[in-house]
């Protein structure tokens, strides 16, 4: 069943022409990963779809309601969260203050945030400290642990790994696995091998248009193909 | 340096300023009472300058808005407020605290009140249009402050007026041979009562943390779920009362005001919210205690540099801490 229908989506930023046309469709369950070149269109097809960016006229659908021409807020309702490249934390916020402003009613759900401290023990760490004073990793999953205080439908993540340590690349994957059996994942994202391990369908964009869909299994086996829409090497 | 920073962090880092400043004037005046009314007097000046400053820091911060018509609601608080306390004279005159008190909390009343619906008309009618568009932002507060002093010329006239005062706040306390003018208390007082409300909303409410998290990533906030604009609005319009409040208080003080008011103190707002970092309420304190307090020590040391002394101060902070000394975003 498709949660999310992106259809012919154009994103103009300022007079520029940013997305010429943006279809896909991301199933319920699971990860879907956009690739995608630097400059391909893929953060502007997140921000279109959050409605950062205007996308044009009835090109998002989510569980068949229109989204475009909604407000960010009246979106992020729909149960859509949002996790940016920038990750978006409040720095002069305390873990703490991060997690509970993105909560419903303002009080925690404790099965929840058990829940984050068991995917994230840093989190539960340095509860009480501001968010600025943490790591680079730590903010990724401050940030990512802000999308699951709250039951979603969907998150949306852009480039959650870039400039991470190994070992946090991993630890993050494992979360994303485990998320990704009760919340759907639109992920974008660079690092390809990360990408494989998780997506189950995916998507590339090329110059503002999706030049090729279909299962990530799929298109991890075709070397060639991979060379020729992301540059890698075999 | 980076071992000194540390070491100052621990005793209180730049919250320090205002003592250090008060220390090295000590020394240089020489005359203990003077000194103790000096300080006083810019602790209480730096309150009033706190009042006019901290809605001008929250919405540079949350909304982004140069809004160079702030020092319009600090002329109208004035105004409003010195028509409320002439037209409630007779309850001034009276031997009655309880009366003239009631005319001076109806007096701020009035100018709070006016303040939030000129808040409420400036975001909607003048702001709202020019979001995310800096130049026209300036062209068009200018324009709207232009406007309002021309409103009050037309409403109160180019000549001074005169502001009456509660009795029991005109004089002064003499404690050996250190003078306090009981206003000057009041007016710290006020201003104490009016940070500490603030730092409890930002601090302690969840509107408080909205606003914290929107002025450092309105975005991400907007994300969460949550609309912005209602919220620029309740900033705006709790801006623009503080600024009127701060107009009122200042009009108390200085007994004689003109149209001008406004616009005179505007230079030191302003300098008061680049020195003490963007949206931060304890920066604006800070900032303008340091502004306060440096304003009547040179002011009685180095007359002739009394005008260029904060400028020189906000030159110096800027080249130490471009963001200033407690902004809201690290």
């Amino acid at each position: 069943m498709t949660l999310l229908s992106v259809k012919d989506m154009k994103t103009n930023i300022g007079q520029y022409s940013v997305l010429h046309g943006i279809s896909f469709d991301v199933p319920e369950g699971g990860v879907f990963v956009l690739l995608g070149r630097n400059g391909a269109g893929k953060t502007t097809t997140l921000r279109s779809i959050m409605g950062l960016w205007q996308p044009s006229a009835n090109s998002v659908s989510f569980q068949g309601q229109d989204l475009s021409g909604m407000g960010t807020a009246d979106i992020a309702r729909k149960g859509i969260a949002y996790v940016p490249e920038n990750m978006g934390i409040f720095g002069g916020l305390t873990v703490e203050e991060n997690l509970i402003l993105a909560t419903a009613k303002g009080t925690f759900d404790q099965k929840r945030l058990q829940r984050i401290y068991d995917l994230f023990p840093a989190i539960e760490k340095f509860w009480t400290k501001q968010a600025w004073s943490l790591s680079g990793g730590q903010k990724q999953m401050l940030a990512v642990a802000r999308a699951i205080i709250e039951p979603r439908a969907l998150i949306l993540i852009d480039e959650p790994t870039k400039g991470l340590a190994p070992s946090i690349v991993a630890a993050m994957g494992e979360a994303f696995r485990e998320i990704s059996q009760s919340t759907t994942i639109l992920l974008v994202e660079q690092n390809f091998n990360f990408a494989r391990s998780l997506g189950r369908d995916m998507a590339v964009i090329e110059d503002g248009r999706v030049v090729h869909t279909g299962s990530m299994a799929g298109f991890a086996a075709d070397t060639e193909l991979q060379g020729h829409l992301l540059g890698l090497s075999a | 340096m980076d071992k000194l920073s540390e070491t100052l962090g621990r005793y209180g880092g730049v919250n320090l300023l205002p003592v250090v400043l008060a220390a090295i004037a000590f020394v240089l005046i020489g005359a203990p009472s003077s000194w103790v009314t000096l300080t006083i007097a810019g602790l209480s000046m730096g309150m009033m300058v706190f009042l006019m400053a901290s809605g001008l820091s929250l919405v540079f911060g949350l909304m982004d808005v140069m809004n160079f018509g702030h020092s319009a609601f600090i002329s109208f608080g004035a105004f409003v407020a010195a028509s409320v306390l002439a037209a409630l004279g007779g309850w001034l005159d009276s031997d009655s605290v309880l009366l003239a008190s009631a005319a001076l909390g109806l007096a701020l009343l009035a100018a709070i009140t006016f303040g939030l619906a000129a808040g409420l008309f400036f975001e909607t009618v003048i702001i709202r249009p020019v979001y995310r568009d800096h130049l026209r932002q300036i062209l068009i507060t200018m324009g709207a402050l232009i406007v309002s002093e021309q409103i009050i010329l037309a409403v109160w006239g180019g000549t001074p007026v005169t502001v009456p005062r509660p009795s029991f706040l005109d004089g002064a306390w003499i404690i050996g041979d250190v003078s306090i003018e009981i206003y000057r208390v009041f007016a710290f007082g006020l201003g104490a009562v009016v940070f500490t409300g603030l730092y409890l909303l930002l601090n302690r409410s969840r509107i408080g943390l909205l606003i914290r998290a929107g002025v450092e990533n309105r975005e991400m906030v907007e994300s969460l779920g949550f609309k912005i604009n209602r919220l620029f609005i309740g900033v705006f319009m709790l801006g623009s009362a503080l600024a009127a409040l701060g107009g009122a208080m200042w009009a108390g003080y200085e007994t004689l005001i003109t149209p001008a008011l406004g616009g005179e103190m505007m230079i030191v707002v302003f300098i008061v919210v680049i020195i003490g970092g963007l949206g931060s309420i304890e920066g604006t304190l800070l900032g303008a205690i340091i502004v306060g307090l440096t304003a009547n020590y040179i002011g009685y040391l180095a007359p002739k540099l009394a005008l260029a002394s904060n400028m020189i101060l906000m030159m110096a902070i800027l080249m130490w801490r471009p963001s200033g000394l407690r902004p809201a975003v690290k």
